[in-house]
């Protein structure tokens, strides 16, 4: 890497050489600093290119000190501090984000902007993705239940996956891969341009107006986009049971009625609405806190869409276990 | 109006101000040179309250911002305007909503009175017509102009100019600083400029302070700068290669 010091004339106060950035496992301490300050600090690492960029939270080849093993159980410290320091910040950002959606003032109309862009803009590949799915589950499902003679059973089977699991998880997954790292990635260029510092100079809080709107708008729509791929899915199951394969409409819909509960269709609520929660957390949080230049923004939207693709999934269970 | 006492601040080690102090008094200007990554945004940023200070005291008319808090700091700001390096436009907003931003936040004033006043302030910064535009679709130094009539559109009492003219060319520069001067001649605000254009911004401001390794290596009015036999100033505004300071 190019490295470039000023010199000064003997005598005078020198500048420090030393790579200032070099820390041990043992030293990473808690800082619970703005990012915009940490930001600033960066950036200014890479205009001045005075030193080499540790590996965030877990470097310790610079520990020559340490054999192997004593390495990578300070290794492993240093990731267990970097897991319980990112926990507990964006433990309080979501709880600063709540507080912030209880209290006036509202910002009605980016909410309503936001229920557009996660909303709106998703119905068409939740639609499409809706529709497959239940098509599958028609398909398999048909197949399977021919064995034991228990076609009339189809339209259960496909209400109750897509109701309990596959249309809340699935619009989650859809969700964030399209609306989720979209957010990601406009908070992080805003963030990297200077727009947030603005926001906050015009005495304007940069958390009701970019996190809470994001917030609100997934609780809204990710339950409605839900219901739309649940509804869609089970006519795709129709589709495929009914039209192609011969399960009359009275068997697939009326058995559907006889098995099927409003305890399931709330499960499914629920659910939806935890995810919506964690998408706009997950995303939002990533975004603020993204590192500079484009690397910094593409790899918070990694981050982003891998961190929430993870914890729908796990958290889905959480609830499955919990609901069932 | 504005006092820097003795103001240090690291960044994950990396020392950047070891020890910060100048004064700007009420109404004038004073231009803050250095070499770039040397902490003169750092400096701006800490004196708009976006950045904390490891050590040291920064006061605007005697209230010192890091014991403000909530809405004692969002009143303080909104006496400020700050010019961006970049601009930092928001890019989904266009030209008119990017100017009317402040004003639809954090005032009470009915669409019609917004809508005239910044059409009043895209009128000063020669941006008429553009309005319905964004970011986008204009250029380099129309950004510059449409940040500085957003900065503008509240009338500031304090402004934080960073680096107003970089990446322009030469005409484009010196209208956005004729325009940083004529508005300074109207409005009278205090104000802190950080720019490399040493000619010009030296037309402009009353006081220029050094920065260099962190800490105000001089401070004095533009001709006395000019007549620095500090071998520091005197190679940074020559610009000459040889002398202490060195680039490797």
């Amino acid at each position: 890497m190019l490295k470039r010091t000023i010199k000064t004339h003997p005598g005078k106060r020198s500048s420090e050489t030393k790579n200032p950035l070099s820390f041990s496992a043992f030293s990473v301490k808690i800082d619970f600093a703005f990012p915009l300050e940490r930001e600033t600090g960066r950036k200014m690492m890479n205009q001045r290119e005075a030193c080499d960029r540790p590996a965030r939270g877990a470097d310790v080849s610079g520990r020559k000190d340490l054999d192997a093993p004593m390495r990578w159980i300070a290794r492993l410290g240093a990731l267990t501090l970097f897991f319980l320091r990112e926990t507990g910040r964006m433990g309080l950002f979501l709880g600063r984000a709540f507080f912030y959606a209880a209290t006036p003032p509202f910002r009605l109309g980016q909410v309503l902007k936001q229920i557009q862009f996660i909303g709106f803009q998703s119905g068409l590949v939740i639609f499409l993705t809706g529709a497959f799915t239940g098509m599958v589950l028609g398909l398999q499902g048909f197949n399977t239940l021919n064995r034991f003679g228990s076609t009339a059973l189809l339209g259960p089977m496909v209400s109750l996956s897509l109701i309990r699991e596959l249309g809340p998880v699935l619009s989650a997954l859809m969700v964030t891969g399209r609306a989720g790292s979209a957010m990601t990635a406009e908070i992080g260029i805003m963030k990297i341009t200077e727009q947030i510092d603005a926001i906050v100079l015009m005495g304007v809080n940069p958390f009701r107006y970019l996190i809470v709107p994001r917030l609100l708008a997934g609780i809204i729509a990710l339950p409605l986009l839900t219901a739309i791929f649940d509804v869609v899915g089970i006519y795709g199951g129709y589709l495929i049971g009914g039209k192609l394969l011969g399960v009359t409409k009275g068997t697939y819909f009326g058995e559907m009625s006889n098995y099927m509960g409003m305890v399931d269709v709330l499960a499914g609520i629920y659910k939806s609405l935890t995810f919506g929660v964690l998408i706009a957390w997950v995303c939002s949080y990533k975004g603020l806190r993204a590192g500079f230049g484009a690397e910094g923004v593409s790899k918070a939207t990694t981050q982003a869409v891998v961190l929430s693709s993870v914890l729908i999934l796990f958290w889905d269970y959480i609830m499955t276990s919990l609901l069932f | 109006m504005i006092k820097l006492e003795d103001v240090h601040k690291s960044f994950d080690g990396l020392e950047v101000l070891r020890g910060v102090s100048f004064e700007v008094p009420k109404g004038e200007i004073l231009a803050l040179i250095g070499i770039s990554g040397h902490g003169k945004s750092v400096i701006l940023k800490h004196v708009a309250g976006l950045v904390k200070p490891d050590r040291g005291r920064i006061t605007i008319d005697g209230k010192e911002m890091g014991r403000l808090k909530g809405p004692e700091i969002e009143a303080l700001r909104s006496r400020f305007g700050f010019l961006f390096q970049g601009g930092a436009l928001f890019s989904s907003l266009t030209v008119f909503d990017n100017v009317a931003f402040p004003l639809k936040e954090k005032t009470k004033l009915s669409d019609q009175e917004i809508e005239g006043t910044v059409m009043t302030v895209l009128e000063q910064v020669g941006l008429r017509g553009t309005e319905r535009r964004y970011p986008a679709q204009i250029s380099g130094g129309m950004i510059k102009r449409t940040a500085i009539a957003r900065a503008l559109v509240r009338n500031p009492e304090i402004m934080l100019i960073d680096e107003p003219a970089t990446g322009l060319d030469p005409v484009n520069a010196h209208t956005i600083l004729d325009l940083i001067r004529s508005v300074h001649r109207q409005i009278g605000f205090t104000g802190i400029i950080v720019s490399h254009e040493l000619t010009r911004v030296f037309q402009i401001v009353q006081r220029v302070a050094m920065l260099f390794e962190g800490v105000i290596i001089t401070v004095g009015t533009p001709e006395e700068i000019m007549a620095s036999q500090n071998p520091f100033v005197r190679q940074f505004i020559t610009g000459e290669i040889e002398g202490p300071i060195q680039y490797r």
